[in-house]
């Protein structure tokens, strides 16, 4: 949109008369634009890198697993087995990605740019978690994605071996959206907290690896109840659980899940459920406070 | 129409320390300059103008709505720049306008060609491309005017628009603000506690001191009938003071400066036949304005 050299014509201020979006749109904007940053599109180069290297890693040990399974008919990991293997990246990424939508707001101070417009304080911090679980929930799905459509087209058993496969692929797909829901809650409210990046990447990474010693200390007390509640000790440990308890053998094949967590299931999956209620809700209070700043 | 009341409007934090105390004002649209010191509690104010805070008691109105009940309303017509540095280093000004035009409910396309509308508007053309963290301070508060501008508000608050610009770049920006109030239509609060500074582009003046009003008023009713000239010889003023004494001007002297009230235009041909015929080197020949802060200066020992 360069203007042609020369003359420049001053055409005056317009008044713009045409329509106005509602909240959703606003909303929709908002999200579009996370996810886009969470990616780095949009932004420099150097914020590309990373999501990239790890969405490549993901894609790669995906398109592995299927060769070796077409190779030699072994399946090495079941759809909801892949998101527990890649908890570490998981980790990685959210406390990479997680400052970047909304540490770096509050550190460039452009908070109040934003609420100085029609956009509710809460709409703002929905917004963001929801790129942020949209990211997280790509960066799981798209490698199973791979690895089914792998399996799909080397099947033996025509549509039916394309129909069992896809009805692996669908609790993979959930249990990679609960990983992104508990995950992105936790991560976006302890990056809400500090305007400083760093602190905030490290803030996450303490959190969701230095708890996971607490579930070891806990699984070898002397108390059966205690060791079978021991995965309440740390978030991954917390997923890991209320998959055992819902997937059952997709997510440990041949394993007895009653041996882990007993009959605590529906417990996990309430614990479950709060965690990320309370984070929510943490995370919107927090914005009610910088709001008014 | 009324731009913006307030009635008794209180605010206090944590019930100590108060920040605004029973303010009533009622201002016409035009440009308005809020002055105050440093905590006066102009900040304060704007954050209830945009309902971001809520007063503690009393009535606020803005453009005819009420920012306390209906705040998406008033936000959707206000357009705002902050005091503070508010920009993400690493995109460009192009980018973060179209952004923030789109979050005030601008279309896609929309946003994208008001946002380089704005930015030319505030004289920002090929540079609006590059990342914003390479900008100069000066052309960062243009960015921030422009993301003030893009949705095409009916009233903009310019929260001390100066701040840490030259001279030079102090001039341009009230230029700036002072077009975007008489040529775009647009009314403009314009929150400085530089009062020299913004009684040069206002038609109406509100100052606070303390959370409290000292006045409210229009300027041309505050310096009416002040208008002073100036005039400096570098020699001969005692003989250009006789002269103009004779010609029934009420010439009176401060220091090596002759001071003589403006009543019309005439009032300079007389002065400078006065000096052409006297053969003298005029040093300069200036009209100043009484500072409107002479004005409160007698008022505030009485209300603070």
């Amino acid at each position: 949109m360069s203007e042609p050299t020369g003359v420049i014509h001053d055409i005056g201020y317009q008044r713009y008369t045409g329509p106005r979006l509602g909240r959703r749109h606003v909303f929709g904007a908002l999200y579009l634009h996370g996810l886009r940053s969470a990616f780095g599109l949009g932004r420099s180069a150097k914020a590309k890198i990373f999501p990239w290297l790890v969405m490549g890693i993901v894609l790669v040990v995906a398109a592995g697993l299927t060769a070796v399974r077409t190779q030699t008919g072994q399946v090495v990991m079941t759809y909801a087995q892949f998101a527990d293997a890649m908890s570490w990246l998981v980790i990685f990424f959210v406390a990479v990605v997680g400052p970047e939508l909304v540490s770096r707001d509050l550190h460039s101070g452009v908070l109040p740019l934003y609420f100085s417009r029609p956009l509710p304080r809460g709409d703002y911090a929905l917004a963001k978690l929801g790129s942020l679980v949209t990211a997280l929930w790509l960066l799981l799905g798209a490698p199973q994605l791979v690895m089914f459509l792998g399996a799909a087209f080397t099947t033996d058993n025509g549509m039916r071996g394309v129909w069992d496969e896809l009805l692996d692929l669908l609790p993979g797909l959930l249990y990679a959206a609960l990983w992104a829901v508990v995950f992105a809650s936790v991560g976006l409210l302890i990056a809400s907290l500090t305007g400083k990046r760093a602190f905030a990447a490290g803030g996450i990474v303490a959190v969701f690896l230095m708890t996971a010693p607490i579930v070891g200390i806990l699984s070898i007390m002397p108390s059966r109840t205690v060791n079978e509640l021991a995965m309440l000790g740390s978030p991954t440990a917390l997923i890991h659980a209320v998959g055992q308890y819902t997937l059952g053998d997709l997510l440990v094949p041949g394993g007895d899940p009653e041996t882990q967590i007993g009959g605590f299931g529906p417990v996990y999956v309430a614990v479950a459920v709060l965690l990320v209620a309370g984070c929510v809700a943490l995370l919107l209070l927090r914005y009610r406070k910088v709001a008014a700043r | 129409m009324t731009l913006l009341a307030t009635e008794s409007l209180t605010k206090t934090y944590g019930g100590r320390v108060t920040a605004l105390a029973d303010l009533t004002v009622s201002v016409e649209p035009g440009i308005i300059g809020l002055v105050g010191a440093n905590g006066a509690g102009k900040s304060t104010l704007i954050k209830i103008l945009l309902g971001l805070l809520a007063p503690t008691s009393g009535r606020v109105s803005v453009l005819g709505l009420d920012p306390t009940t209906d705040p998406a309303a008033v936000r959707a017509r206000v357009g705002y720049m902050p005091e503070h540095d508010a920009l993400p280093p690493d995109l460009s000004a192009a980018e973060l306008v179209t952004h923030l035009g789109r979050i005030s409910g601008l279309p896609r396309t929309v946003a994208r060609e008001r946002a380089s509308e704005a930015l030319r508007h505030v004289g920002l053309h090929e540079e609006r491309h590059r990342a914003v963290g390479g900008y100069s301070t000066g052309m960062k508060q243009r960015v921030k005017l422009a993301q003030a501008l893009v949705h095409d508000p009916d009233l903009l608050l310019l929260d001390e628009p100066t701040n840490g610009l030259d001279p030079a770049g102090r001039d341009a920006m009230l230029a700036l603000i002072h077009r975007i109030g008489t040529e775009f239509g647009i009314s403009v609060v314009v929150c400085s506690h530089l009062l020299g500074e913004v009684e040069r582009i206002c038609d109406t003046l509100v100052a606070i001191d303390g959370g409290r009003l000292l006045r409210a008023d229009r300027i041309s009713a505050m310096t009416s009938a002040t208008d002073v000239l100036a005039v400096e010889v570098s020699e001969g003023t005692d003989d250009l003071a006789a002269r103009l004494a004779a010609l029934d001007l009420p010439v009176s002297r401060e220091g090596r400066l002759l001071l003589v009230p403006l009543a019309d235009d005439a009032t300079y041909d007389l002065i400078i036949g006065a000096v052409a015929e006297l053969d003298l080197p005029l040093h300069r020949l200036d009209q100043r304005r009484h500072r409107v802060a002479e004005l409160f200066a007698t008022r505030e020992p009485s209300n603070v």
